[in-house]
């Protein structure tokens, strides 16, 4: 068969071609190894020079249009077959699920505060949550019969010491580890100390008599307020958002001097006073100071050389604060209802 | 503290509105909040004095009033009883808003026609003004009340609610607080009047005063005043008094109260001739001793209490409540007025012990200065002879054997730069404690010798000083600067980083985080065969009186709390400390992992169906747990742990080392729980996993010859234990893999026996391996089993 003859057949049939597989069928008949194409090339050496460049020429200019034709209709057959609709679509059944669990969104927060604090060169350390009164008090300048002892109601447990007395306490706050942390190191101290603390109270929506709250102690050489409210407000931004406003405002904790109450404004109400905030536009959300003179030589260091911060935050407060919950009591609930909710 | 403003004027001139003036209080230490303004919805309201009362032509209950403004009369229709001529009353106009009587709702008083007369307003009671509850009647005004003046200049007011923190004592006066707003705002103070005449006797020839106890009691004044006439107080005085929240009683006691709230300082007044021997003595307590005290209660007293007695009996409860014995009484003419200072700690630990906190021992607990104690006492002199009248003894008895003289705190000025952060200039710290009450003598350009005033008692330390330096200047102005300076080595603590892989790891697992509650009660622990451990002194009940020593009451009672929401599948975890006692120490507090699994089984999701929670997920949870904290993965050893359901259960060991245990809740202990249905547990002593975990990885080259896989299914007495079979196939040098695939029961397999179908993998680091080579090996594996377990090949 003439080539040219050949050319037209081909391109008749390939408009015959319905699908892929004849398609393929086709492609093998005019373009595979045993096709016509083929022979004719293979064949060319038998033929004198003139005719076998002709003829050559022909057969490859041949095979590059079938090839080509070939090409064009795969795509147009291909796009034919994808896009024909199969039966049984519904792109709005559910996908299967990835079974992931939560984490507690007191660990979360944790974490946040954490990892704030760390970008800022605080180690993270724990202590113990039942603890000595001279930790939990005595160190801290609240010697017994001191009326900053009615500040943190405390469960005491039932444990007598050699001489009758009863020193063993759940922590009320995470401040022991301030001494702890300093009688076993020298500065600089850099350390803040996840954990949960204790209080002898009735709860309600907004008291709990278990919590946790996060301490920070920062000792060395020339740490001023002034590093204090730096870093505070570094952090208050990094958990609430740049929008938010911080307050600095003196407070009294019998182990920091001068003492420092930090409140955000009130994001319900935008600093106007509404109930979340009792009507004053600012939230309480953390105790700090600088840390007194007492406590420092009580652990043996130089006060003359050495100043440092403390500052202690509550985590629930935080988390409330930070996703509008309005009862404490549901931390401790483990309703998988609520625990679903957090990232 | 709730404080009067008015009250509050009458020591500093105060010109920026109330709300600033708490702000800045606030800003300073002392947290306020204004609570009650007084009058601010009394526009409209006037003084009016009532020049007529006429019957109601219509009506027999109501009567028609004429009151006069300043020159102007009004005709209105009253209701009152106690309505007469002559009185100051409170006269609402048309167009005033006030309380409505019935209602309580606020309304704007409307003109009216009542029975037919047209009223021009209305004479107020207590409540339509909101003063109180009172609406029998109208309120009748003082006879000096101005009349046509506002209501609100003559008596509104604004309550301040005040909390003070436990190192102000001062502050629990109003003028304690009054210095802090002179302070503030630069204004001067002016403090009471202290002077009055002496007529009567030396008072060393009336009375005497020993104390017995000077480490308890650093100092005891007395005035002795003769002749008093008792009666009720003047109302300016009732008046403040009920603002404060005190009951008036008579004009001697509410002196004594009147001054403890104007300046701080506890007082007591003794009936004088109820002294036997005129004899004050502040001793302690005898053993058996006791005391009726002011509210007519008996009180046994012990020796750890300090008293003041006379020559034979105790008479008062030092700085907690007087005696009744000795209390002044209508019969009373001569007082022996007392104003002393004790140790804190003693006197709390005797309010405490009395359950007595009152207004004067809340006070004394926070450590008043005994400075404080002539001043005060001449004030309540000078008043109880303003208003009871009588004459004062010459002099005043004052004991006081600890005096201590601290010297003037040295003030280095580069301390205020150096805490702060702040240079804040030389003027402007003078400026500031001065106003505060301090006397600084400038001692060199550098230092200052300063003495705080003798009312604070919690200064002390240069910090201190620095303190009333910054907060007066104002926290606001300090700088925001970030540390600097060394980091301190740091050493991560490895405990701390595997709770944390823990509970990354059991999320990731589809657990849930739960926290539960530490504190138990004594059935719980013994429910989950868990020891008793520390029991609290004051737990707040039985449900919460012992420290947990294990997690399990806490994540199984937050299982019950989920399938009682209604929850259908509940996996649950928890990483927290159990307590267990040491002697003579405090408890080891052992981190501890949980986990919780129930229910979930069948058709879950359209595209799911899952198997229950069983023994096998907590298998499973365990051993994924373990080899992902790098322990080198886990074992399972057959264990006896009371907890659990006997049979289904078993230790879990890593690196030859029990470190937990997993297995099916028993019944017993999900009844106690209200768990409903088995559930499983898995308990990880992580202390001991520590030690096992985070092994170094290394790495193994990657297979470079294809595998053989082959499927072989087995059939074996149900005693053969599916390890047994597996320690066989893993024992082929070319096996590399043993993957349990089918377990079947039940026909064509013979009862007591059961189908176990396993995919094996060969593979050779070295070369491909040949169908031949497999064969062989497989063929090997097959006649063991045969012969050391009784396998049969399960013919296709």
């Amino acid at each position: 068969m003439k080539l040219l003859e050949l050319h037209g057949q081909a391109l008749a049939e390939l408009e015959q071609a319905a699908d892929l597989e004849g398609l393929e069928a086709w492609r093998v008949r005019y373009l595979g190894r045993k096709g016509p194409i083929s022979q004719s090339l293979r064949s060319l050496s038998s033929l004198p020079v003139e005719e076998r460049r002709l003829q050559g020429e022909m057969a490859n200019r041949v095979k590059g249009s079938l090839q080509d034709a070939w090409q064009s209709r795969r795509e147009g057959l291909r796009l034919a077959q994808v896009s024909k609709p199969p039966s049984g679509v519904d792109i709005s059944l559910p996908g299967r699920p990835v079974p992931m669990g939560r984490l507690h969104p007191v660990t979360q927060t944790f974490r946040d505060i954490c990892a704030a604090f760390q970008s800022l060169g605080f180690e993270v350390v724990e202590g113990p949550e039942v603890e000595w009164d001279y930790y939990n008090f005595e160190a801290l300048n609240i010697p017994p019969g001191h009326a900053a002892r009615d500040m943190f109601s405390t469960f005491w447990v039932d444990y007598t010491d050699d001489r009758g007395g009863h020193p063993m306490l759940l922590r009320t706050h995470t401040s022991p580890m301030q001494v702890r942390v300093m009688e076993k190191t020298q500065p600089p101290v850099r350390v803040i100390v996840p954990g949960q603390v204790f209080r002898y109270e009735a709860t309600d929506a907004t008291h709990e008599a278990v919590f946790h709250q996060v301490e920070g102690l920062a000792v060395d050489e020339s740490i001023t307020l002034a590093d204090l409210k730096g870093t505070l407000y570094e952090v208050a931004r990094l958990l609430f958002g740049e929008e938010r406003k911080a307050r600095f405002r003196c407070t009294y904790f019998p182990f920091v001097e001068p003492g420092v109450d930090m409140a955000i404004d009130c994001a319900v109400c935008g600093g106007e006073g509404c109930r979340v905030c009792s009507g004053t536009g600012w939230l309480e959300i953390l105790g700090a100071g600088m840390v007194h003179p007492d406590v420092l030589s009580r652990v043996g260091y130089d006060t003359r050389r050495y100043t440092g911060f403390a500052f202690g935050m509550g985590v629930e407060r935080i988390a409330m604060l930070r996703h509008g919950i309005d009862d404490i009591r549901l931390f401790f609930q483990n309703d998988l209802r609520f625990l679903r909710q957090f990232r | 503290m709730k404080i009067s403003f008015r009250w509050l004027k009458d020591y500093v001139h105060i010109t920026l509105p109330t709300q600033e003036i708490a702000e800045k209080l606030t800003m300073a230490g002392l947290e306020v909040e204004v609570a009650e303004a007084l009058g601010d919805q009394w526009e409209g309201v006037r003084v009016a004095r009532v020049t007529g009362v006429a019957p109601h032509p219509n009506a027999d209950r109501l009567r028609l009033a004429t009151v006069e403004l300043a020159g102007e009369s009004q005709t209105v229709v009253c209701g009152a009883p106690n309505l007469s001529i002559g009185q100051r009353v409170a006269f609402a106009q048309v167009g005033a808003r006030l309380v409505d009587g019935h209602t309580g709702q606020t309304v704007t008083l409307k003109q009216a026609k009542i029975r037919g007369v047209a009223s021009a307003g209305m004479v107020c009671s207590e409540r339509e003004l909101g003063l109180g509850e009172s609406h029998e009647g109208i309120l009748e005004l003082p006879p000096d009340a101005p009349v046509g003046a506002p209501l609100a200049d003559y008596m509104g007011d604004t309550l301040l609610e005040i909390e003070i923190t436990p190192n102000r004592p001062d502050c629990l006066s109003v003028l304690g607080v009054a210095r802090e707003v002179a302070a503030i705002t630069g204004e001067p103070i002016s403090p009471p009047a202290l002077d009055y005449p002496e007529e009567g006797p030396p008072i060393g020839d009336l009375a005497s005063v020993e104390i017995a106890d000077p480490g308890l009691c650093p100092r005891y004044c007395a005035t002795i005043i003769q002749g008093i006439k008792l009666g009720p107080s003047p109302r300016w005085l009732q008046e403040r008094l009920i603002s404060y929240g005190m009951r008036p009683i008579n004009n001697i006691v509410d002196v004594t109260n009147y001054v403890m709230v104007e300046m701080g300082q506890p007082l007591h007044a003794f009936d004088f001739r109820t002294l036997s021997d005129s004899k004050i003595i502040v001793r302690s307590a005898r053993p058996g001793e006791d005391i009726t005290s002011l509210d007519g209660q008996k009180r046994s007293l012990n020796p750890d209490m300090l008293v003041i007695a006379d020559a034979h009996r105790a008479v008062a409860v030092a700085g907690v409540m007087g005696g009744l014995d000795t209390e002044v009484t209508e019969g009373t003419t001569d007082i022996l007025l007392e104003a002393a200072n004790f140790a804190y700690a003693s006197l709390r630990n005797t309010a405490a012990t009395l359950k007595m906190r009152t207004e004067a021992s809340m006070r004394f607990e926070r450590g008043l200065s005994p400075e404080l104690v002539p001043p005060n006492i001449k004030r309540a002199t000078q008043l109880i002879q303003q208003v009871a009248g009588g004459r004062v003894a010459r002099g005043v008895i004052d004991v006081y054997p600890g005096r201590t003289d601290a010297g003037p705190i040295v003030l280095e000025l580069s301390e205020i730069p150096r805490l702060l952060g702040m240079e804040i200039d030389r003027a402007e710290v003078l400026r500031v404690l001065k106003a505060l009450g301090f006397e600084c003598r400038e001692d060199s350009p550098e230092r200052l010798l300063v003495n705080p005033p003798y009312w604070r008692s919690d200064v002390r330390l240069p910090a201190d000083v620095v303190e009333e330096v910054a907060r007066i200047v104002g926290y606001d102005l300090l700088p925001t600067t970030v540390l600097s300076g060394r980091l301190p080595h740091r050493q991560p603590d490895i405990k701390l980083r595997l709770k944390e892989r823990v509970r990354d790891i059991l999320s990731a697992s589809g657990l849930h985080e739960a926290i539960t509650y530490p504190l138990v009660s004594a059935d719980w622990l013994e429910a989950t065969r868990s020891p008793l451990g520390l029991r609290l002194a004051n737990p707040v009940s039985r449900e919460q009186e012992y420290l947990r020593t294990s997690l399990r009451p806490g994540l199984l009672a937050a299982l019950a709390t989920n399938q009682k929401f209604g929850a259908e599948a509940v996996r649950l975890f928890e990483v927290g400390r159990a307590y267990l006692p040491r002697e003579g120490d405090l408890p080891l507090e052992r981190e501890t992992a949980v986990a919780v699994l129930w229910g979930g089984d069948g058709d879950v999701l359209w595209t799911v169906r899952q198997a229950g929670a069983d023994f096998y997920e907590a298998k499973g949870l365990a051993a994924t747990l373990l080899d992902r904290l790098g322990t080198g993965g886990a074992d399972f050893v057959p264990s006896q742990e009371p907890f659990l359901h006997p049979s289904w259960q078993a230790a879990v060991t890593a690196g030859g080392r029990t470190v937990g245990v997993i297995g099916q809740v028993h019944p017993d202990a999900a009844d106690v729980l209200e768990v409903d249905g088995p559930a499983v547990f898995v308990e990880i002593d992580l202390d001991a996993v520590v030690a096992q975990s985070g092994r170094p990885i290394s790495y193994r080259h990657l297979p470079r010859f294809p595998a053989a896989i082959r499927d072989l299914a087995l059939i074996v007495a149900e005693e053969v234990s599916a390890r047994q079979i597996t320690n066989i196939l893993r024992s082929s040098p070319l096996v590399t893999e043993v993957t349990l695939f089918d377990l079947y029961r039940g026909r064509p397999i013979p009862t007591g026996h059961k189908s176990l179908a396993f995919r094996l993998r060969f593979q050779s680091p070295q070369r491909t391996l040949t169908d031949t080579e497999v064969d062989r090996a497989q063929q090997q594996l097959v006649e063991r089993l045969g012969k050391e377990l009784g396998a049969v090949l399960r013919s296709a």
